[in-house]
């Protein structure tokens, strides 16, 4: 958060007439977001988030003065919701869309909408508040007709203001009075023709931009309230460990130390300075005895260890077709080990208490969520806790976030009144962190009698959990070492069809038999939850290398064969638009080697579908991506550029992962804990251009797109790899010594 | 001790093995220059000393007496940006931006000692920074983008 939006949002509060007077962010009837509405006769469902909060003016508010305010519950995690969320505004508004202001996640300010996840923020409140603007347009329409005497159809909207006939203009601040905008939404909304777009579907400049490149206060970083000191914790060295003993005399005396706190296990310390701060973290670290249990598995022997762990087995898909005949069998085994989320700022948050209530300021993924569990491990009521969301660096999941939020309301809570920063280390973010759950995958598949189709595809997927957020206090590293801990909450699956572990286990292709099991690993080795498209990087990565080894076998086009098997017009639509931009099949330079891949984000998101040229160096198993060209269908476009930002960083993030990335540990320890023991891509591995072609869909619903780049881009590299070397790569991270060990040179 | 920041003088009070990172964001409150290691490992703290990009989260105050530094803040503000600044809103080279004020200030130390360096030479002068969004094809335009602004300015006032 900005402290611009700290003025605007005290501007916000501070308004009096409509805006404050109608404000209604509690959704109908009762407390809980999950109760539905009670309207008495069963209505269609109402859009989006409008189901669990159908007041228009949940999300939006329009003052005396005419401001324009959208209030969202999703947060801006860099991928430009903020802007997207205004332009479908402004559009259904007919206003300016410089002149819409927007809140995001806020326990104070705007509707529970959960996690900013797994691509839904378009789907969820995108929807609901093109939906809200639309009707609230069509209120304003129908009170200025009122004041004219006129039908409503000869009103015109332009510019924040209705038009009447005769020229008369009545702008929206004129015409909204207290109760004007309270009123609960319709199921059909009067949606502008998609032709009539001019904000909506045009590239629009993110408005978090000029902030970030000009040291606006942009992050929660940033913060620096009145009176604030400097917090930092001492983690333990491994999971689990119990602090035995600390002496902290000589850590108080330190300068600038204002307070050590100690619960448990849990220690942390507070500074007037922020180097104070780090140095006394230091010294504390040093002064603390722990006893060490944890059990790490052997890295090496991971995939054995999975397949070796109880499994809850669930038939996610089973569709039984003729007899396959005697065609082709392949069989392939792929692994991946566990992924870092590695945001570049570790995580970080401000937390003050005043005597009964305590505000947070955070960059959680859900400020609701992470509120009940901060209320809950304080043992306060949750009224009397806020979480504001405030952005940090980029957090593809589940990072250290909801964490540092808990961190920074324990010191806070024993500091009152002064607000207490809590910054996160490097080495704590690396080796805290839930990582992306390290996965095996077992495939096989018949080709028919004529040999160049797929008769049979046997499928199973071995994971944890994908989600490991609160929950409840359990679930944050702080609670479970307080004097009195909270344990966490016994892992659960994700369900189908979003699925965890299994999520896009499904093939979209079209296969006369298919089954495919989903093998939920209750035992958590490490500490795991969402990372990135979930299971979708790594099903997507194995469905669509196995395509290529098929394609192989049946002697066909890897694209031509996708398409054999691909009955949805939009998969095919991608899959060709990509393929053409590319020049496929083209022609690889000796050392080079093109692959393809495609999906269907969750098989109901968004489709992507990815051709790259990828170049190997036989010396020394180096693999670089040359050039990639996407293709996206997310629907209705709302900010085409930024759709392809979050392609092109898609691509680059997942080769990053595909080709280097590996949490390592000892048998005690995690050991991963800096960019020099856990090496990401560079600017040299950067491609030489990455085009992203966006395919729109006016007048569709929203898919969000956010996660649709990950799973393809691994594939079409390791196909890619494949084509280059000849040699089929199975286990993640395709890393130069595989390469190296593998074409034997 | 007094510091030379952005062109204006700058008396702190500060332990001189304070790390330079701590005192521009805490004691000058200027937001730019980032966290992200704290151990020289990822450019998000990159900072201009004398001209020369230097990670500020490992150089303490005691080495910088005398030396000009400039940070992000000392390009140009968000009404009248640097040509650097202005091309990564151009290029709209951000997602979560944590990363940019860092890569910036490199690509600043580039512009001033090499302003025509070509493509290979951006990437290599850009190595130590990283991103984790990918937004690294953005920088590279931007990058390229700056020089042309400058280019173009330069011919503007000479012609
Ligand atoms: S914060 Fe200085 S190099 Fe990473
Ligand atoms: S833009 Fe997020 S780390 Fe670079």
């Amino acid at each position: 958060m900005s402290n611009d939006l700290t003025i605007s949002r005290r501007a916000v509060l501070a308004g009096t007439g409509a805006l404050i007077f109608s404000f209604s962010a509690s959704p109908l009837p009762a407390q809980d977001a999950a109760a539905p509405p009670s309207a008495s006769p069963p209505a269609p469902p109402l859009p989006g988030s409008l189901k669990q909060f159908p007041y228009l003016d949940s999300w939006i508010r329009i003052d005396a003065g005419g401001s324009i305010t959208v209030c969202t519950g999703k947060a801006e995690l860099g991928q430009g919701i903020k802007t997207a969320l205004s332009q479908i505004a402004a559009e259904q508004l007919d206003a300016d869309f410089d002149k819409v202001e927007i809140i995001t996640a806020d326990t104070a300010l705007t509707p529970n909408e959960g996690y900013t996840a797994g691509s839904h923020s378009l789907q969820d409140s995108g929807t609901a508040i093109l939906h809200a603007a639309a009707q609230v347009r069509q209120i304003l329409i129908a009170e200025a007709a009122k004041r004219a005497a006129m039908p409503p159809e000869r009103m015109q909207t332009q510019r924040a203001a209705v038009i009447a006939p005769d020229g008369r203009r009545f702008g929206y601040g004129d015409l909204v009075s207290a109760a004007l905008l309270h009123v609960q939404a319709a199921p059909q909304s009067p949606l502008k023709a998609p032709s009539d777009y001019n904000i909506m579907g045009q590239a629009q400049q993110r408005i978090d931009i000029p902030a970030k490149v000009t040291g606006g206060a942009a992050y929660v970083q940033d913060l620096r309230p009145d009176g604030m000191v400097h917090g930092r914790v001492v983690r333990p060295p491994s999971y689990g460990a119990t602090l035995t003993d600390v002496d902290a005399a000589a850590i108080e005396k330190m300068p600038g130390v204002v307070k050590v706190v100690r619960d448990g296990s849990f220690l942390g310390v507070i500074a007037e300075r922020e180097f104070q701060a780090v140095e006394a973290m230091r010294a504390l670290a040093a002064a603390a005895h722990w006893q060490e249990t944890a059990k790490l598995p052997d890295g090496a022997a991971l995939p054995a260890l999975l397949l070796g762990l109880p499994s809850q087995d669930t038939a996610v898909f089973d569709q039984h077709g003729p007899a396959p005949g005697n065609g082709k069998t392949l069989s392939a085994t792929y692994t991946r080990p566990y992924v870092s989320h590695g945001s570049i700022g570790p995580s970080c948050a401000v937390a003050r208490f005043d005597g009964d209530a305590l505000t947070v300021w955070t960059h959680t993924q859900g400020v609701y969520p992470d509120r009940d569990a901060i209320a809950e491990m304080l043992r306060m009521p949750k009224e009397k806790v806020r979480l504001t969301h405030a952005e940090g660096s980029g957090c593809y999941g589940h990072n250290g976030a909801d964490d540092a939020a808990a961190d920074a309301a324990v010191l806070a809570r024993a500091l009152p009144g002064r607000p207490v920063r809590v910054q996160w280390t490097r080495e704590q973010e690396h080796a805290w962190e839930p990582y992306g759950p390290a996965m095996v995958v077992k495939v096989s598949a018949s080709l028919d009698a004529t040999g160049r189709k797929i008769a049979d595809w046997d499928y199973g997927v071995w994971s944890n959990t994908h989600s490991m957020r609160p929950g409840g206090a359990g679930a944050l590293l702080a609670a479970q070492s307080l004097a009195q801990p909270f344990t966490p909450p016994p892992p659960k699956p994700i369900p189908m069809p979003e699925g965890g572990g299994d999520r896009n286990s499904i093939p979209l292709y079209k296969f006369p038999s298919a089954r495919v099991v989903s093998r939920f690993l209750p035992t958590m080795p490490v500490r795991v939850s969402a990372l990135r498209a979930l299971g979708g990087y790594m099903n997507v990565f194995c469905i669509e290398s196995f395509m290529d080894e098929l394609a192989l076998a049946a002697g066909a086009d890897p694209v031509e064969f996708r398409l054999q098997h691909l009955d949805d017009p939009r998969a095919r639509d991608a899959v060709s638009t990509a393929a053409k931009n590319f020049g496929w099949p083209g022609k690889a330079a000796p050392g080079h080697g093109n692959g393809f891949a495609f999906a269907r984000y969750k098989n109901l998101a968004a489709y992507c579908a990815i051709a790259c040229e990828v170049e190997v160096d036989r010396e020394s198993g180096r693999a670089r991506m040359v050039r990639a060209v996407a293709a996206v269908d997310s629907g209705q476009v709302v900010n085409p550029d930024g759709i392809k930002n979050q392609i092109e960083g898609a691509i680059l993030q997942s080769t990053s992962w595909t080709l280097f990335e590996n949490v390592t540990f000892d048998h005690r320890r995690i050991t991963s804990v800096d960019w020099a023991s856990y090496p990401i891509l560079r600017f040299s591995d950067v491609p030489d251009a990455v085009d992203v072609h966006v395919i729109d869909r006016p007048g569709t619903p929203f898919l969000g797109s956010g996660e649709a780049g990950q799973g393809p881009a691994a594939a079409a590299v390791a196909n890619a790899i494949a084509n280059a070397t000849g040699k089929r790569f199975r286990d993640l991270p395709i890393s130069r010594q595989r390469i190296k060990t593998a074409i034997g040179v | 001790m007094k510091l030379d920041i952005n062109n204006r003088q700058h008396d702190v009070d500060v332990d001189p093995r304070t790390p330079l990172l701590y005192v521009l964001r805490d004691d000058l409150k200027l937001n730019a220059a980032k966290f992200g290691c704290g151990l020289g490992q990822c450019g998000a703290c990159t900072v201009l000393v004398d001209g020369k990009p230097v990670f500020s989260c490992v150089t303490p105050l005691a080495l910088l007496a005398g030396k000009k530094i400039t940070t992000v803040e000392g390009l140009g503000t968000t009404d009248n940006p640097a040509p650097i600044q202005r091309a990564f809103i151009e290029e709209q080279a951000a997602q979560c931006g944590y990363c940019i004020a860092g890569m910036i200030m490199r690509a600043q130390a580039l512009l001033l000692g090499n302003p025509h360096a070509d493509d290979a030479e951006i990437r290599a002068w850009l190595e130590p920074n990283l991103c984790r969004c990918g937004t690294h094809m953005r920088i590279l335009r931007a990058v390229r983008r700056a020089q042309e602004l400058i280019k173009t300015a330069q011919t503007g006032a000479a012609g």
